[in-house]
């Protein structure tokens, strides 16, 4: 009696399984009639980011008839490398990763194109090993952006402050970058300090006190992102500077509501969703022989009051 | 006497017969599962949990717990990786760091007997002080090596060209510490630890350096795990192996080794492993979202303790 109760227990267990199985293939069926397979490896769901960089893939490919298989790596390189190897088991034409690690993926992307399956990494980069393409924010873009919003804000020119994120990270790099191309060729506005606060906003709020010791008359800032931004406007408040141009990146909700409440003039949002579409898109082109662009950058936005 | 003898038979097979069943109807809902290359990367990505889980079946048996592994994992990766960078020998650098995980053991060993703290506590801690230890060593950032020859074997070989090397490393770790549990005497003093340390101290067990010696197995199995771990990415994260004490913890548990110590069995850990490992390869070839894997999981291991509660 045991033994049946526990196999019964067991085969309900067993039932629900596959029913959710059963739905999940009811629910691509229908766009994915004769479609490809495409897996996506991503580094972790409990990002809104990446969530919606998975949604945008996901519409993308339902749109082109393909069908995208998603493994959830939980932000672990080890749980990611096990996805990557169940995904190739599903005979996918493609493989899009969002690495969880920008080197220890090298090895699961290795195995890929052993099995023949090409590699597009999407939003963090793959060091070690071989992808067709790169997708990814433009930030070289968005740091110019920036750098024209404040020149715009600033007619009559005056001194700013330069807030780096981690010195070294890509996306310190990039958004200096950018922004340094725009704001070197002005005249009339100087950077008068430019101090590296590590993305932090603990940081940004201190490296910002000292600055404005020095330097009083502030009249814009720009931080790499929107943490460090915050804390710049809470170094700015406790000055009662309440007119200083702030602009950050990555619009944080946190962010998105100071600009609202105009405490920050600005901040430069990527587009996750279009990251995930163009992703698909490329994945598409592949599979369909042609060449694409070993990087492509992905316009970003800017979000102002 | 009998009925109990087939009653007790039959709680050990439930959990073979859970893998059983829901191995039957993964290879019905998906072409994918039953091919042999599936089958051997489903036993490749369950060995580091194995590896574990067999460490924690001791620990647990003697009534106690290790919260620290996945630290010590973290640990040894990043010391084996950074001594295979430094151009140490690769052979040499698996048994420094294999010999690492064992003197982190011995710590929890050390503080669990000598130092009279509670288990949880004590593993807790050193869980903290070992992921600490790991981060400062690397300043948070991943140690890749070049891993090619015997250090590329571990994690990432094959045996006749078709059995994954992880896989058979698993398998010999659990044969030996089967017959060590089943057939040596300190397996018997392990299970009568368990059973009762009060029973077993008057009985004149050395208690205190029977503790020692199960914690540091426990490190040294978790040593074993950061190498196949890293070997199979090519890197060592200070991040590795977080909450995979926990993961541990459920095989072993659905296995049917009671958390009170003193009863279960190292075949239920290894199907309980692979059960979970099974599990979660499913899901993915069933293309289920992550978060409802995650309630799926939780409720797979809720339903077979609470199974397990019912026939005792």
């Amino acid at each position: 009696m045991k033994f049946l109760r526990k196999a019964s227990g067991l085969l309900i267990a067993g039932l629900i399984l596959s029913a959710c199985g059963q739905q999940q293939a009811e629910n691509q069926t229908p766009a994915a009639a004769n479609g490809d397979t495409v897996g996506l490896a991503i580094s972790t769901q409990n990002n809104p980011f990446f969530v919606t960089l998975k949604d945008g893939a996901q519409a993308e490919a339902d749109k082109l008839g393909l069908k995208l298989v998603v493994v959830d790596a939980n932000d672990d390189s080890g749980k990611q490398a096990a996805g990557v190897d169940d995904l190739l088991q599903q005979n996918i034409k493609v493989l899009l990763i969002n690495p969880t690690d920008s080197e220890a993926v090298a090895a699961s992307v290795k195995r890929a194109n052993e099995a023949g399956v090409p590699v597009i990494s999407i939003d963090r980069s793959v060091q070690g090993a071989e992808v067709v393409s790169h997708v990814a924010s433009d930030n070289v873009a968005g740091g110019k952006m920036a750098a024209e919003f404040i020149v715009s804000k600033l007619p009559s020119g005056g001194e700013m402050v330069e807030l780096e994120g981690i010195p070294g990270s890509s996306a310190a790099r990039e958004r200096g970058e950018g922004f340094h191309q725009v704001m070197d060729a002005q005249q009339n506005i100087k950077i008068v300090a430019k101090q590296p606060a590590d993305f932090d906003r603990t940081k940004g709020l201190t490296v910002m006190e000292n600055i404005l010791q020095s330097h009083p008359n502030v009249k814009a800032v720009f931080a790499h992102n929107d943490e460090m931004a915050l804390g710049a406007v809470k170094a700015l408040e406790a000055a009662q500077k309440n007119d200083v141009i702030v602009v950050g990146f990555d619009a944080t909700d946190d962010a998105q509501a100071a600009v609202k409440a105009g405490k920050m003039a600005a901040t430069i949002a990527q587009k996750p969703a279009e990251i995930g579409q163009i992703g698909v898109d490329t994945a598409q082109k592949v599979i369909a022989g042609e060449t694409v662009e070993s990087s492509i950058p992905v316009e970003l936005e800017l979000i102002q009051q | 006497m009998k009925p109990l003898a087939i009653g007790a038979t039959m709680k050990k097979m439930g959990p073979l017969l859970g893998l059983i069943v829901l191995s039957a109807v993964l290879s019905v809902a998906t072409p994918n599962f039953l091919t042999s290359s599936n089958l051997f990367s489903v036993l490749r990505q369950v060995t580091y949990s194995g590896l574990l889980a067999f460490g924690m079946t001791f620990v647990i048996l003697i009534g106690g717990i290790d919260l620290s592994v996945g630290a010590i994992l973290a640990l040894v990766g990043i010391i084996t990786a950074s001594l295979i960078q430094s151009g140490m020998d690769p052979i040499l650098a698996s048994f420094a760091g294999v010999l690492l995980g064992a003197l982190c053991g011995a710590a929890n060993g050390l503080l669990v007997s000598i130092g009279r703290i509670a288990p949880f506590i004590a593993t807790l801690a050193t869980m903290i002080l070992f992921r600490g230890m790991a981060q400062e060593y690397s300043q948070s950032r991943p140690i890749t090596i070049n891993v090619d020859g015997f250090f590329n074997e571990i994690g990432s070989g094959y045996l006749f060209g078709t059995v994954p090397t992880p896989v058979v490393l698993m398998l010999v770790v659990y044969a030996v510490l089967w017959f060590v549990l089943r057939k040596t005497r300190f397996g018997r003093y392990v299970y009568a630890l368990g059973g009762s340390e009060e029973v077993a101290r008057i009985s004149g067990l050395k208690v205190k350096s029977l503790k020692l010696w199960v914690y540091t197995l426990s490190g040294l199995l978790s040593g074993m795990a950061a190498l196949v771990v890293t070997s199979r990415l090519s890197s060592a994260s200070p991040n590795a192996g977080v909450m995979y004490e926990l993961d541990a913890i459920a095989a072993v548990v659905l296995g049917g080794t009671s958390l009170s110590g003193g009863r279960g069995w190292l075949f239920g850990t290894l199907v309980g492993v692979v059960l979970l490992g099974v599990l979660g390869n499913g899901l993915n070839l069933l293309n289920v979202s992550a978060n409802y894997q995650l309630i799926i999981k939780g409720a797979v291991i809720l339903f077979a303790v609470l199974l397990d509660r019912k026939n005792t």
